[in-house]
């Protein structure tokens, strides 16, 4: 008698009990008129994205709270409009017009007005937003000639090139009447989001989900085309995949469904596997560099770990050829500013060791030159893979590394505040522009504490003054010029080395219709998305 | 001691690690240092430990669980809204463990020896060698992707708009399966003591006496054996509730339901110290409840504890 049939027995046995106590054989789906039902793996505390521009509170807030525009693959500057129909600078570089739509209405009824967009801008994403403060920096003031013109204001030359390449992650608009006069970081509204999207959120049960209806006034003619959007937690990495496969939810977005299920899950009729719809969300998957560190402050060790590694077989082994290798700082789906012709590093762990020799560290007795303390990020497999490959790597070329894993908190902490790492791997995102979350990757004078940014000491004069050139370039061909000497620089001196990129998969059933239709999809206002019965 | 239990939460907490505020910054993918400033501020955790940890005492005094800085709401609140679905799920994975391990205990221990005997002996082992995690998703394949009998996870349909007597049948349908996954390890752990209380009776005096009697045998296995057997079982219940709070962390994970444990472990990733305490405050006083209660049923089944007059 085998495991296997003995306890399946003993199953049936004690499932059939339970059955017979519920009487009844099969479940009955729910399956209202148009609900799509989608997989959700958090539940942001606060879920105002005017405050948090994060992926985890876009991808439910995004249906309720609108941008002024969203990127788009076909649409002029990458953008479609959204509660702005055009934006216009001036030479000087220190005034954005915004024509903004008209008819809006607030979830509430009141109209959508430029005091909305003038309020959300001055009172929320300039001092608050972990993105606006950046972004919107200069801002002085915004001026509202009328209830369709936001005239925004800058105190130093800002490119409109940034302010357009921002607008899908930094610019959603939410309701001045609610805002004003209250304390915004515990205005229940961050909660009880009121927007203009197509969708409301009518109800959340913690732990259970989020349900979000169709907003019968949306100014989108004929949107949204669902009735309703409901996200249900699902914490645990199989159960997506579970219930995808039983037709209890629809869509999975966010790789939520793992690569390692994935090539079976492509195989089950009904269920389709989407790798595109994440382009303007790229991460990247980066080896930090603590240039405190005497053998690592030399660029030729630098260039010998680059060497080290062999990025194909990442791609194909790590990621199952979900992603791509990447050959700097900025990613291949930032067309604007990606520039191939930067140096790249084979992978050649002969010329990595000849490297190492010529930097001055020979191999001791025990086939050692030195060891490293690495630490990988918690955040995503691949990310702990990698630190387990990039281990085996470096000891190839006779430099031990040792790996320290620690949960989210505390590798944050030891890296970005602390700094007690020798190399550590980091899953930074690349939105748009590279002003926004990747010159802060390699721009010296940050304070510690900050995520995602330059706690490993580096610091390169001419580098710094190619960052603060291109934040007050207003011109959009010598600004990209800039970002490429930028690139160049990164790649040649590699403050830190940039392994793969990828996007995220999206799993659907073949009845939801249009997704991925653009490059911020899973973050978007889904008011195409239909569902065939 | 819950004074101890939470000083010892706290320090533990404490040592992780990083913090609330760098668990919150990582979240929403970045921040700059003025925002981690004014937030440790808000929570109050740019005070020194002791000052926290005096704080934290002094609202417990006056029954004030304090405020979940993870989720921004109140410790009581959220632990209110999980509870029933835990106590729900333990509640129901206890009673079927125990009620369905000492009946297979007993038909086990009747004949020790047996063919019956070996073969529940041996699958009893088995399943306890088994962890609830893979047993959770093996049952959730089996029953729910493939058959589709059961939902694969949830503590109800979503927005099904059910109420009464028809909510109550779909919550029993999603709890068939976590339920299951949790009762049937514990289930092994029950039959094989009442099974080995059972065989070390048999040998007993008064077994022999009662046989000698001409008692019928299922009158001897019911009221004599199974009996004295049941005693340390009921000892057991008392330890495995505690034991199957904790199991029930990984089965809430797995099944999606929105219950004490996976507040526990969101705590944890969250550093979210006032919510973790909250959660500990509250199992111990479970525990102590339910060893309170059993303690009451241990003297009900056996005469000799708790009797009044002092024995001589």
């Amino acid at each position: 008698m085998t495991i296997a049939n003995l306890s399946r027995r003993t199953l049936l046995q004690a499932g059939g009990t339970l059955l017979a106590s519920t009487a009844l054989p099969t479940v009955t789906l729910a399956q209202a008129g148009s609900r799509l039902i989608v997989a959700a793996d958090s539940e942001p505390k606060n879920l105002n994205p005017a405050i948090v521009a994060s992926n985890g509170v876009f991808f439910i807030a995004s249906k309720v709270v609108e941008p002024l525009a969203e990127a788009s693959f076909d649409g002029k500057d990458g953008l479609a409009p959204r509660l702005a129909t055009s934006w216009e600078g001036s030479a000087d570089g220190k005034s954005v017009t915004f024509k903004l739509r008209e008819g809006v209405k607030w979830h509430d009824g009141k109209p959508f007005t430029s005091a909305d967009v003038a309020y959300s801008a001055l009172a929320i994403w300039k001092p608050l937003q972990n993105l606006g403060r950046l972004v919107f920096a200069n801002l002085e003031a915004v001026e509202t000639p009328d209830a369709t013109t936001a005239v925004f204001k800058f105190s130093k030359p800002t490119p409109l090139q940034l302010i357009r390449n921002a607008l899908p992650v930094v610019s959603s608009v939410v309701p001045k009447h609610l805002y004003e006069g209250t304390d915004i970081a515990t205005n229940p509204a961050n909660v009880k989001l009121v927007g203009t999207g197509p969708f409301k959120l009518t109800e959340y049960k913690p732990g259970e989900y989020y349900r979000l209806t169709k907003n019968a006034d949306y100014w989108g003619k004929g949107e949204p085309k669902l009735d309703e959007v409901i996200f249900r937690v699902l914490p645990d990495r199989a159960g997506a995949g579970a219930a995808l496969e039983a037709e209890e939810i629809q869509l999975a977005a966010f790789s939520a469904v793992p690569l390692t299920d994935l090539a079976r899950i492509s195989k089950v009729p009904g269920i389709k596997v989407i790798s595109k719809g994440y382009e303007a969300l790229t991460y990247q998957l980066v080896v930090e560099i603590n240039h405190r560190r005497k053998e690592l402050a030399d660029v030729k060790v630098r260039q010998a770990i680059a060497h080290a590694i062999d990025r194909k077989f990442v791609v194909d082994t790590i990621f199952l050829g979900y992603a791509a290798a990447s050959t700097g700082l900025v990613p291949k789906n930032a067309p604007e500013f990606y520039d191939a012709s930067v140096p790249t590093y084979a992978f050649d762990t002969a010329k990595a060791n000849a490297l190492l020799d010529e930097a001055g560290y020979k191999k001791g007795a025990n086939g050692t030159r030195f060891s490293l303390k690495l630490r990988p990020a918690p955040y995503f497999n691949e990310t702990k893979q990698f630190g387990d490959y990039l281990r085996q790597a470096l000891a190839a070329v006779g430099i031990d590394a040792q790996l320290i894993n620690a949960d989210s908190a505390a590798h944050q902490k030891a890296v970005y505040t602390d700094h007690d790492f020798d190399l550590a791997i980091g899953p930074p995102v690349f939105r748009g522009d590279p002003a926004i979350s990747t010159t802060i990757l390699v721009r010296s004078g940050i304070p510690a504490g900050v995520p995602f940014s330059n706690q490993g000491g580096y610091e390169n004069k001419e580098l710094d003054g190619i960052i603060a050139k291109a934040a007050e370039t207003v011109d959009t061909a010598a600004r990209t010029e800039l970002y490429k000497q930028f690139q160049k620089i990164v790649a040649t001196d590699l403050p830190l080395i940039n392994v793969a990129e990828w996007g995220f998969i999206t799993v659907a059933r073949d009845t939801v219709q249009n997704v991925s239709n653009n490059p911020r999809w899973a973050v978007s206002n889904w008011s195409d998305t239909a569902l065939k019965s | 001691m819950l004074l101890i239990v939470v000083v010892l939460t706290f320090l533990l907490l404490e040592s992780a690690s990083g913090d609330a505020v760098d668990a919150y910054l990582l979240s929403i993918g970045g921040g700059d240092a003025t925002v981690a400033q004014s937030l440790r501020q808000a929570y109050g955790l740019d005070q020194s430990m002791l000052a926290r940890l005096w704080l934290y005492f002094s609202s417990l005094a006056t029954f004030d669980l304090g405020w979940s800085v993870a989720f921004g709401r109140p410790v009581l609140d959220l632990i209110l809204e999980r509870l029933p679905n835990t106590l729900l799920l333990m509640g129901s994975a206890t009673a079927l463990s125990f009620g369905l391990g000492s009946a297979l205990g007993i038909v086990a221990g009747a004949r020790p020896e047996s063919l019956r005997d070996r073969v529940l002996s041996t699958a009893s082992l088995i399943l306890y060698a088994i962890p609830s995690f893979w047993l959770g998703l093996v049952l959730s394949i089996v029953f729910a992707v493939q058959l589709r009998w059961l939902p694969t996870s949830g503590i109800e349909t979503i927005a099904s708009g059910k109420a009464g007597f028809a909510r109550a049948l779909d919550i029993a349908k999603h709890l068939v399966l976590p339920v299951s996954a949790l009762a049937l390890i514990y289930m092994a752990l029950f039959l094989r003591v009442m099974r080995s209380g059972m065989a070390e009776a048999w040998t007993l005096d008064f077994v022999l006496f009662a046989r000698s009697k001409g008692l019928s045998r299922s009158r001897i296995v019911l009221r004599h054996v199974a009996r004295n057997a049941l005693l340390p079982l009921v000892t057991m219940l008392g330890l495995q509730s505690a034991a199957m709070l904790g199991g029930s962390v990984v089965i809430e994970s797995i099944f999606a339901i929105p219950g004490f444990g996976r507040l526990a472990q969101e705590a944890v990733s969250g550093r979210d110290a006032p919510l973790l305490m909250g959660i500990i405050v509250v199992s111990a006083v479970l525990v102590i409840c339910v060893n309170l209660i059993i303690d009451i049923v241990y003297a009900a089944l056996d005469p000799r504890v708790g009797a009044s007059e002092p024995n001589t």
